[in-house]
């Protein structure tokens, strides 16, 4: 069975920024895909040469993962280009060290905190989201605290929410409260608004910065789309 | 100064470099990316006539830079923020010393801040001594994420960088300005991360604390930090170009900070020669906040913006303001907000 570069872009579209919790495909920050027998090459691209290179260490890493996973590829290599770290990030990751194995002296550890810390502020942003449009459709603060998982409308917010959860260890069963704290606490009506107004502010760190990437990334490789270039 | 509608405003430019990026100065290949960083930022958020050939941009003369800031950039004072880069750039991209030799022939003109990076031990306490004295220092800009050697970068909070925070007190030198980047130390914690910033005004209540680029992208870090200490500002360089592209986006950022910090501490910069005052300045007295925003923002006044584009950063820096400039009532500190915001929602 051979692999298409279409299975491997399907792979890295599961493959998100963990800043900006969106998918790499989608961000544009997949240059080129080349298969050829089993073998994948994958470059990637990020929006400026400084971009945080803990953050890129984890798309490299997440990407290579991905593709290994899928059926007959044997070989996997992700090449970051144009980023102040790559050398050492493109060396770590092919290698299989660790984060703090390859930044030796410069880290305190590897980045599993990291990764939670922006899953929770992802998770905040899009409980955000579905609030507003339930409360823009009239539901009370009263009717939404008692909402269940389960009472979500399908769709991408209540999808992402529900790998979230379980990812951050809140419970995800449909009976579940449907907003909760970003520990998972269950809200109160009078809590629920006060909330929202700092949920409503991590929305809009979590999208003006990926509008922003994106808008840079245009800039850097004078793209019009990025999706475009992106086989 | 800058007049519309009748309306008069005094403008202090709180953030501006005069920079040299050109490759004769760049030290390797860290220095090439550090300027296309910055002008892929001027391409992407600046009006077509305001955007500049690269070779321009890497190096711009002192004609430039007083044709752009004062003569069309309607500034009454600018205030120089060095950024020193000393491992990227042979001479130092934008030191204290580049920026006095213009300050001085320009009196009145410029406010020159220094700066210091505490893994300097006790040479860069007795450098920071003489920069002070030397210049007259009343701020220093600060970059957590500048490398050196094999370090990326380091934090506020550091206990190397409370005794340079001790000194700045003891000389006078009230305002600390931060710049956030994308390699701080430790390599594995968020790089903008801003908590550094909130025990560091916690420890220094004397000392004004002014996050630059808002903390962006990191806003709803430093607005909950703002609530929560008086002594935190935030400068708006980088953050006001998006008033072109975003506006939108940008009516939510300095709504958000209206609410949460409140209008007498939030500062003005263009960040030049990335942006340029004529246009942000422009542009900012003719915003207003969208009307089906109005419900969650306060509308932007005339006074709202005067104390943003000048009159906050003259009462950090002793500038003084013509009186027919100045407002009758401008709020004096920021008060304590703890955890609830003062303003309405």
């Amino acid at each position: 069975m051979t692999t298409t570069a279409q299975e491997v872009l399907g792979a890295l579209a599961e493959v998100r920024d963990p800043e900006l919790d969106e998918p790499l495909t989608d961000l544009g920050f997949v240059a080129g895909v080349h298969v050829e027998e089993g073998r994948v090459a994958v470059r990637l691209r990020l929006p400026t040469y400084f971009c945080a290179p803990n953050f890129a260490w984890l798309m490299v890493q997440g990407a290579r993962s991905a593709v290994l996973a899928l059926d007959g590829v044997q070989e996997a290599v992700v090449k970051l280009e144009d980023h102040s770290a790559a050398t050492e990030i493109n060396r770590g990751v092919s290698r299989g060290a660790g984060f703090a194995q390859t930044f030796a002296g410069e880290t305190t550890g590897e980045l599993g905190e990291l990764s939670e810390t922006f899953a929770r502020k992802a998770f905040v942003a899009r409980q955000a989201r579905l609030c507003d449009s339930l409360l823009r459709a009239g539901q009370t603060p009263h009717e939404v605290v008692g909402l269940q998982l389960s009472d979500l409308e399908p769709g991408p917010d209540q999808a992402r929410c529900v790998v979230l959860r379980a990812q951050l260890g809140i419970d995800a069963s449909p009976e579940a409260p449907a907003f909760v704290s970003p520990k998972g606490r269950a809200f109160d009506a009078s809590e629920l608004m006060r909330w929202l107004r700092i949920a409503r502010l991590v929305r809009l760190s979590v999208e003006g910065n990926a509008g922003l990437c994106r808008a840079l990334l245009k800039t850097r490789y004078g793209i019009r789309d990025p999706e475009e270039v992106a086989v | 100064m800058y007049e519309k509608d009748g309306e008069r405003y005094f403008i202090v430019d709180g953030h501006i470099h005069f920079w040299d990026a050109s490759p004769a100065n760049q030290a390797n290949k860290y220095g090439r990316g550090f300027i296309n960083c910055f002008y892929d930022y001027q391409q992407n958020l600046s009006p077509p006539e305001f955007k500049w050939p690269l070779e321009k941009f890497e190096k711009y003369s002192e004609e430039d830079l007083l044709h752009d800031i004062f003569e069309v950039g309607y500034a009454d004072v600018a205030i120089f923020q060095p950024t020193y880069l000393t491992d990227f750039y042979t001479n130092g991209f934008n030191t204290t010393q580049q920026c006095a030799a213009v300050a001085e022939k320009y009196p009145g003109k410029f406010i020159v801040n220094g700066a210091f990076d505490p893994r300097d031990g006790e040479a860069g306490l007795e450098a920071l001594e003489a920069l002070v004295s030397r210049y007259q220092l009343k701020g220093v800009k600060l970059y957590t994420a500048e490398w050196k050697g094999d370090s990326r970068g380091w934090r506020l909070d550091s206990p190397e960088s409370y005794r340079y925070l001790d000194k700045c007190r003891e000389l006078g030198v009230r305002n600390v300005h931060i710049h956030k980047g994308p390699t701080i130390w430790p390599l594995n914690r968020d790089a903008f991360d801003v908590s550094d910033v909130d025990d560091a005004a916690t420890d220094f209540p004397e000392l004004n604390f002014i996050v630059e680029h808002l903390g962006l992208p990191r806003l709803e870090d430093f607005c909950w930090i703002g609530t929560q200490e008086p002594n935190v500002y935030g400068g708006f360089s980088v953050a006001m170009p998006f008033i072109y592209t975003r506006p939108r986006y940008f009516a939510q950022i300095i709504g958000e900070l209206c609410y949460w910090l409140d209008e007498n501490r939030l500062l003005f910069g263009s960040d030049y020669a990335i942006w340029q005052p004529k246009w942000l300045v422009e542009r900012f007295v003719d915003f207003q906040i969208p009307d089906d925003m109005l419900g969650e923002y306060a509308p932007l006044t005339p006074d709202v913006k005067r104390k943003i584009l000048g009159l906050n950063a003259a009462r950090l820096y002793d500038i003084e303001v013509p009186a027919e400039l100045a407002l009758d009532a401008v709020a004096t500190t920021g008060a304590v907000i703890g955890s609830e915001p003062v303003s309405p929602a």
